[in-house]
């Protein structure tokens, strides 16, 4: 038979619609069920790499992914923080920040250790102007590294800023407004994490921690 | 309606898939790269093309993503062209380029994990790129699989090559440098392309943000005009002679 002379007719049509959506609607489920776990467990590495990445290499022996906690923050947003153990003592938390920046959403993961010292940070997700403000990913530049080591107190409260408005921390040429808003993701942090340490550590909020 | 398809579908029998005398290809890949070229002739998938060029390392990366797609889905309208009707056959296309996207997009982050990480962003803006449903009408609809594959290499490459040059001219004077990055995303082997051509350069931001995209996608689109109507010139300049009286 000549397909060609079914074209104009209509069941003709919608039976070869319906026949490709059936097709590419199968396909793509089938597709989704087979890559879908696959998918999960790379996200799911990618994730446990970029924690282990702003917590010192000795300071874990357990798996961050299954030690959460959820935390609320000022502005009641949920904050799911993974804690860091060594032979079951908790050694430090790791928990995501974000923060407008010049374009979107800037989204980073802190490391702090018991102290309230900063063991690392790391930009997971931004669209600043390539260029420009990406230099806030540690692939293009050094400048998070300039966190490491610093806690609330070093630099004091109103040193915690970029240097344009009277702080430490280095802006870009032509891009203030990115490491403004990062600079502030991770005092908000710290602030979070000084409210919340008993919380985060997982101890009752006693004056000092049962053991040493 | 629907004239585009509807001739070339009654004209290719079922029984004689091949249409008479398609173009060769070697004229097919003359066409992609220089004279009906996607971006430059065609103006077409200029979303893209615009956005991602503020170094030649992302108009590479992004050219080469939509070349294997272009590819597939040029295979793929071209192998069921015979059993579409004119009449429904964008929606059949379009369904059909949107799975094909998805799929790669997901088998590449299940499979191509490393791959995903550097292409995948581009994999999803492929979808919006009408030089993809562009090429199924204009001709992957009318011509056999082997042409239309041809075509589409042919297409992409000359998507990616503008995206290169467009890509570099505005990283060399939006900052000075060529191919940043490039070792970042194709790995270690192409550190040999990274080169800072002007040191010390204090960068000119405009070239790097969307208006820079702008202007340099016009002196290229002009360009390209000047060469054509030149060597348009020239082969009339060449004929002229031959028939008599007739000098423009």
């Amino acid at each position: 038979m000549n397909i060609a002379k079914q074209f104009d007719t209509l069941w003709y049509q919608g039976a070869s619609l319906a026949f490709v959506a059936m097709v590419t609607g199968a396909a793509l489920a089938i597709a989704s069920q087979a890559t879908g776990p696959r998918i999960a467990e790379a996200q799911a590495r990618k994730t446990q790499a970029a924690l282990a990445e702003v917590l010192p290499g000795n300071s874990f022996d357990n798996d961050l992914m299954a030690d959460t906690i959820a935390v609320k923050d000022t502005d009641g947003r949920t904050v799911t923080v993974y804690r860091a153990r060594k032979a079951g003592v908790v050694t430090g938390v790791v928990f995501g920040m974000e923060n407008k920046g010049y374009s979107g959403t800037i989204k980073l993961v802190m490391g702090v250790d018991r102290d309230g010292r900063l063991t690392g940070v790391r930009v997971t997700g931004h669209t600043e102007t390539p260029g420009l403000g990406d230099k806030i990913e540690l692939a293009k530049n050094p400048w998070v590294l300039s966190f490491d080591g610093r806690s609330l107190g070093d630099p004091a409260p109103a040193r915690w800023a970029v240097k344009k408005d009277g702080g430490i921390f280095d802006q870009f040429a032509g891009a203030t407004i990115t490491p403004r808003a990062v600079v502030n993701a991770v005092k908000r942090g710290l602030d979070l994490y000084a409210a919340q340490q008993a919380t985060m550590l997982g101890e009752p909020a006693a004056p000092a921690a049962p053991q040493s | 309606m629907s004239e585009a398809c509807a001739t070339a579908a009654a004209d290719s029998a079922p029984a004689t898939p091949t249409p008479p005398a398609g173009p060769s290809y070697g004229a097919l890949m003359k066409d992609g790269l220089w004279s009906n070229n996607p971006v430059l002739a065609q103006m077409i998938g200029l979303c893209p093309t615009l956005a991602v060029t503020g170094n030649a390392t992302n108009g590479l990366g992004m050219g080469l993503a939509t070349t294997a797609v272009l590819v597939l889905s040029n295979m793929l309208i071209a192998s069921i062209r015979n059993l579409v009707s004119p009449n429904v056959r964008i929606p059949v296309f379009v369904a059909l380029i949107a799975s094909l996207v998805t799929l790669i997009d997901m088998s590449m982050n299940a499979w191509m994990y490393e791959l995903y990480q550097v292409l995948g962003l581009f994999i999803a803006l492929i979808v919006v790129n009408c030089a993809i449903l562009g090429r199924a009408e204009a001709f992957a609809c009318k011509n056999p699989v082997s042409a239309s594959a041809i075509d589409g290499l042919a297409m992409g490459l000359g998507f990616t090559l503008t995206l290169v040059v467009l890509g570099g001219i505005r990283e060399i004077l939006g900052s000075g440098t060529l191919f940043a990055g490039a070792s970042q995303m194709f790995g270690p082997a192409f550190h040999v392309l990274e080169v800072t051509l002007i040191h010390d350069y204090k960068g000119f931001l405009m070239m790097i943000l969307p208006p820079g995209a702008f202007f340099v996608i016009a002196f290229l689109i002009a360009g390209h005009r000047v060469i054509e109507q030149r060597a348009a010139k020239r082969a009339a300049a060449a004929q002229a002679p031959l028939p008599d009286g007739a000098h423009a």
